[in-house]
């Protein structure tokens, strides 16, 4: 309690005190107060900083007093990761009898300490050196989405490049049609999708989840919007200097419109990690799935081996997430201003 | 806005590769679909509106349509005004949410997949939320297959979609010039006052925007309810997306082609609205 008193007064010393130069800059006489308060006697300054710090303190347990709520619903997101996490850390006999009632092998109710009390590493060791189906369909999961990803850079940037910097007859009509396209469900457009990729022999292959993936409109029209707000004389000026349209598309356009590129990138991923639909509508041969369709179909036995699972399919999201939430939070803004 | 007029060309050759993939794998096969919503699944012949009145009078199209419509009625509302109380709760106290509103964006990264089983063990009859009701002096009940099964959809659509409006209605917030609130200040309106009179109207623009959006994104809960609860959920949780996948399955491309030409228009519709949404707030 000492010690988190001295951390919150020792860091807002300096903020306090910014914080009233920031006041009292246009109230001449609170200045004036504020100036009467610093008296040069060494002493009198102890107590004076003392007292500060002390309203200080309080200022700070006020000042929290609105995240409180916030704070209670923060509580529903990271339960969920405290669970599956500590979860996936007992003993296959600790979460049986934990989770019996749920799995449907026994009566009575479910249970769970927040820590395991048998803390053991071997739903993991199991996961990857006895479950080789865990090691198919993580590797399922990183092509679908890493050629996704590509195709959406190779085909989507220039179009986005297109939309962003031309002029030519019909765009405001193509890019409507593209943000219509991007806002449809799924189910529209699976029937559709099923003739196609059933036409072109596709069905039950990677390519009937990665081609139509690949072009998806979405990530074209984050990028238009992030390619819009390059300042137009940069690429002016490049342009009277004689440097063709591929050569400023690629050495200013994707340099310049880097954020935007991240902020799509970042989006589809998280898309494509988590496809539920479209693999299961159009794989059939199990091997082919992705993580996201493999885990729900873990046996209720192997409750430890699905926790292991879960987290090993959290983590690559979360760290891709962490890595680029500010650029995940650009995306999301751009996607909802009018252009 | 393009730095030449005359590249035209050369514009529509950055857009090719693209526009020639949505051709191929969106817009021809949707215009074969729209012809199949005209006619027969089997001989091909035409049968005008009789695929669309089949479908209207499907009593599973009904109760999913139904219960789609009661869902979004429920959830949108709560979400937008949960959402927008967070947003306002954090934006005044910036400087130290931002782990909160890290947290809240979290679930948008969490694969579905990975909470299955825990939500499985949250909702069973003997799971977590039973246990918690029973301490509260209620009663055990199966969450997933009585009536609550549709408040647990609910729930997820909210888990999963608060950091989304709210970084949407952050941006709004923040959208806000600071010497409109010095100034009230100054004039010595209370921090009621100040929300109603200058944060509301300052956000109304946001609202169309967010709106649209968590309309278009509840489409997505079905991932959840899919995983959860299977192809064939609790009836209050049915949804259209359970409907098209079970029509699917069953390959009655014809019920299937015309309420997907259904849905399109409704959404459609939607997004022209939005639009004219995003113009009005131009104008204003």
């Amino acid at each position: 309690m000492k010690k988190r008193f001295r951390k919150i007064s020792g860091c807002s010393a300096p903020a306090l005190r910014g914080r009233k130069r920031g006041i009292t800059g246009g109230l001449g006489i609170r200045r004036q107060q504020a100036q009467k308060g610093d008296t040069p006697l060494k002493y009198a300054r102890f107590w004076d900083t003392a007292k500060k710090y002390f309203r200080e303190v309080k200022r700070v347990k006020k000042s929290l007093l609105p995240l409180v709520f916030p704070g209670i619903l923060a509580l529903f997101v990271w339960l969920p990761l405290v669970f599956l996490i500590s979860g996936s850390l007992m003993g296959s006999e600790e979460l049986t009898e934990n989770l019996a009632p749920v799995l449907g092998s026994a009566a009575g109710q479910v249970q769970w300490t927040l820590l395991p009390r048998y803390p053991t590493l071997r739903p993991y060791v199991e996961l990857l050196l006895d479950s080789p189906e865990f090691f198919v369909m993580f590797w399922n999961s990183v092509k679908i989405t890493a050629l996704t990803l590509l195709g959406q850079l190779a085909v989507g940037a220039p179009a986005a490049w297109g939309f962003a910097w031309f002029r030519f007859p019909g765009k405001k009509l193509l890019l409507t049609l593209y943000i219509v396209l991007m806002l449809m469900p799924f189910q529209v457009t699976m029937v559709s999708s099923y003739l196609v990729l059933n036409g072109l022999s596709l069905l039950d292959t990677h390519w009937a989840v990665i081609l139509p993936g690949v072009f998806s409109t979405f990530p074209v029209f984050i990028m238009t919007r992030f390619f819009q707000g390059i300042p137009k004389g940069v690429l002016e000026s490049a342009a009277l200097d004689g440097a063709g349209h591929l050569r400023i598309f690629f050495t200013m356009g994707l340099p310049l419109g880097a954020p935007g590129v991240m902020s799509a990138m970042v989006l589809s991923f998280l898309e494509c990690w988590n496809l539920i639909e479209q693999p299961m509508t159009f794989l059939t041969t199990p091997s082919l799935w992705p993580l996201s369709l493999y885990l729900p179909n873990i046996g209720p036995g192997q409750a430890g081996l699905a926790l292991a699972a879960s987290v090993a399919t959290l983590v690559p999201a979360v760290l891709v997430f962490l890595w680029g939430q500010k650029d995940l939070e650009r995306g999301i803004i751009a996607a909802s201003v009018k252009e | 806005m393009g730095f030449k007029k005359k590249d035209g060309l050369a514009g529509l050759l950055f857009l090719l590769p693209s526009l020639a993939g949505v051709l191929v794998f969106v817009l021809l096969p949707f215009g074969d679909v729209v012809r199949r919503s005209f006619q027969e699944a089997m001989s091909g012949a035409f049968v005008g509106l009789r695929n669309y009145q089949m479908v209207l009078s499907n009593g599973a199209f009904q109760l999913a349509a139904g219960n789609t419509l009661r869902f979004m009625g429920v959830c949108m509302p709560l979400l937008i005004l949960l959402s927008l109380l967070v947003a306002v709760l954090l934006h005044s106290r910036m400087e130290r949410a931002g782990m909160l509103k890290i947290t809240f964006l979290l679930p948008m990264a969490i694969p579905v997949a990975s909470v299955v089983l825990l939500w499985r063990a949250v909702f069973h009859r003997d799971g977590f939320l039973s246990l918690l009701a029973e301490a509260l002096g209620g009663q055990r009940v199966d969450w997933m297959n009585s009536h609550w099964a549709f408040w647990v959809l609910v729930f997820s659509y909210i888990w999963k979609n608060l950091g989304y409006d709210m970084v949407l209605w952050l941006a709004g917030l923040s959208g806000i010039p600071s010497t409109v609130y010095e100034a009230a200040q100054v004039d010595g309106a209370g921090p009621m006052t100040i929300f109603r009179r200058i944060t509301l109207p300052g956000l109304l623009p946001s609202l169309y925007t967010i709106t649209v959006l968590s309309f278009l994104n509840s489409f997505k809960v079905f991932r959840e309810a899919y995983l959860v609860a299977g192809d064939y959920p609790h009836t209050s949780m049915y949804l259209l997306q359970h409907l098209f996948n079970n029509w699917f399955r069953e390959l009655s491309m014809d019920k299937l082609a015309a309420a997907a030409v259904l849905v399109a228009a409704v959404i459609l519709v939607l997004i022209l609205l939005l639009r004219r949404a995003w113009d009005e707030g131009e104008e204003g």
